[in-house]
């Protein structure tokens, strides 16, 4: 044997199939006990993708959003509630790294992060909001270099698994709703009670529980810009195309599946064409749509990337809105026809062909950010933008 | 322009505290301007101007305040008288 195959692939995608090994290998317990996919994390942690968006210069990978989908969908074909961790980690990363960087306490940060390989979660839900993460009862206190914060967050994902919180609120006591700004926390600032248990269709292991929110850190922590501008120029577009990578990833696998099933059903068959064939070819049709959509969103992003005016753009936020529109509804056609496909063995639990998993974890897509709030923003600002309607861009 | 820009705020922007108090330069955003009414907005000033915004200035910059709104609506009035 030759010395070089002693060493494992390091690329981004082999680091990523061997923790969807690990993950798949939790899925269906990970599903049905609602728990948080431990295993799957510490893979993620001991192949260091937690921390690959963080630059180079702080001690990440500078990995690009499309290498962090291309993981996502790795990743989705195996545990979606995995992947979704995954996916709502890099999230947070990204308003750091988008938006920390002209600070000294954000910068250390990144490195700590890409060290440690810390894992944050989100707190931008809050009970009364009615579901709009733009808006913020509660308020941070700055008190000198000290800053408190008391939130009734409905949800947090993985919140008691954490290793930070990045956490919405109003700038002051006497801001606007939409006046706000994220904080940084750290395990140890901060206290969490729980208040509300998640024990949901699918999605079970992301343990998206409510708590009360109890935190106090040094004032540096909280992100030197407005929250706005958070929101419209990373958090907008790494939320619609990474969770549209995973969800692909969802998808894929209940075609491969199908697939299999399809196969299976020819070698018995000895040459007649299995009756399930021709809805494996539209299922494969859909994927590509599906999988074109995503791509030409992680195209636009990459180049409006590069020009923060076209970023906080309405052209830009209403093709991000379509991708996630289209990949969300997609994806329900797409498993329901794998289901109809592999038959009773697609819809019994503990088959090689089972969907039952896929199917539920696939219904919170259209869910979360409510596709029919998307598409109310989206009707807005099609009030005044002209829809985009050239082909190349 | 500066009052008929303030008039359409008081009407369609929703805003949490009254315009009047609003300084020139003052972030419209945090001042609690949503995207809907952003919009609105800008559909009284197409109409009280006989304009319409080139789809290069429908970002939040052009509306990130009072002067900023003016400086927008007045860069499409001259592009107009130019053309």
């Amino acid at each position: 044997m030759s010395l070089p195959a002693f060493a494992a692939d390091m690329s981004l995608s082999a680091r990523a199939q061997r923790v969807a090994t690990v993950a798949a290998e939790f899925a269906d317990r990970v599903d049905h006990d609602g728990r948080f996919p431990r295993e799957a994390v510490d893979a993620m942690k001991a192949e260091r993708l937690i921390g690959i968006q963080i630059p180079t210069a702080f001690g990440g990978e500078g990995a690009s959003i499309a290498e962090i989908a291309e993981v996502c969908s790795i990743l989705g074909q195996a545990c979606a509630a995995s992947a979704m961790v995954f996916a709502m980690h890099q999230i947070k990363v990204s308003s750091l790294v988008e938006h920390g960087g002209d600070s000294e306490w954000h910068r250390d940060f990144m490195r700590e992060l890409a060290g440690r390989q810390l894992l944050v979660a989100s707190a931008t839900t809050e009970g009364g909001i009615g579901g709009n993460m733009r808006n913020s009862i509660c308020a941070i206190e700055v008190d000198g270099d000290t800053c408190r914060l008391t939130k009734d967050a409905t949800v947090i994902s993985y919140g008691a698994h954490a290793d930070a919180i990045m956490v919405t609120s109003r700038s002051n006591e006497k801001a606007a709703p939409t006046d706000q700004v994220m904080t940084v926390f750290k395990q140890g600032q901060y206290t969490l009670q729980k208040t509300v248990d998640w024990d949901t269709l699918g999605m079970r292991g992301t343990c998206s529980d409510g708590f009360l929110f109890r935190g106090e850190a040094p004032s540096m922590q909280i992100f030197p810009k407005p929250f706005a501008e958070i929101a419209a120029q990373s958090m907008l577009a790494t939320s619609h195309l990474l969770w549209s990578a995973m969800w692909y990833g969802i998808a894929a696998d209940a075609v491969l599946r199908a697939q299999a099933f399809v196969r299976a059903a020819a070698r018995k068959a000895g040459g007649t064409q299995p009756p399930g064939a021709l809805r494996l070819a539209e299922a494969s049709n859909l994927l590509q749509l599906l999988k074109a959509g995503i791509l030409s969103g992680l195209r636009i992003y990459a180049d409006a990337k590069a020009d923060h005016d076209q970023l906080s753009s309405m052209a830009f936020s209403i093709a991000m809105n379509n991708v996630k529109l289209a990949s969300s509804e997609t994806i329900l056609t797409i498993i329901n026809q794998a289901m109809i496909i592999c038959g009773i063995m697609g819809y019994k639990n503990g088959t090689p062909y089972s969907l039952g998993r896929h199917l539920r974890d696939a219904h919170s897509a259209q869910l979360m950010i409510s596709n029919d709030r998307i598409l109310g923003n989206t009707s807005t600002m099609l009030l005044v933008q002209k829809p985009d309607t050239s082909l190349l861009g | 322009m500066n009052e008929t820009i303030r008039e359409l705020l008081t009407r369609v922007g929703g805003l949490p505290v009254a315009v009047t108090e609003l300084e020139d330069g003052a972030d419209l955003y945090a001042a609690g301007l949503s995207s809907f009414a952003s919009v609105q907005l800008m559909l009284g000033l197409e109409e009280a101007f006989d304009i319409e915004f080139p789809d290069s200035l429908l970002n939040r910059k052009s509306f990130a305040s009072i002067a900023a709104v003016e400086q927008t609506v007045s860069h499409i009035l001259k592009a107009r008288e130019a053309a």
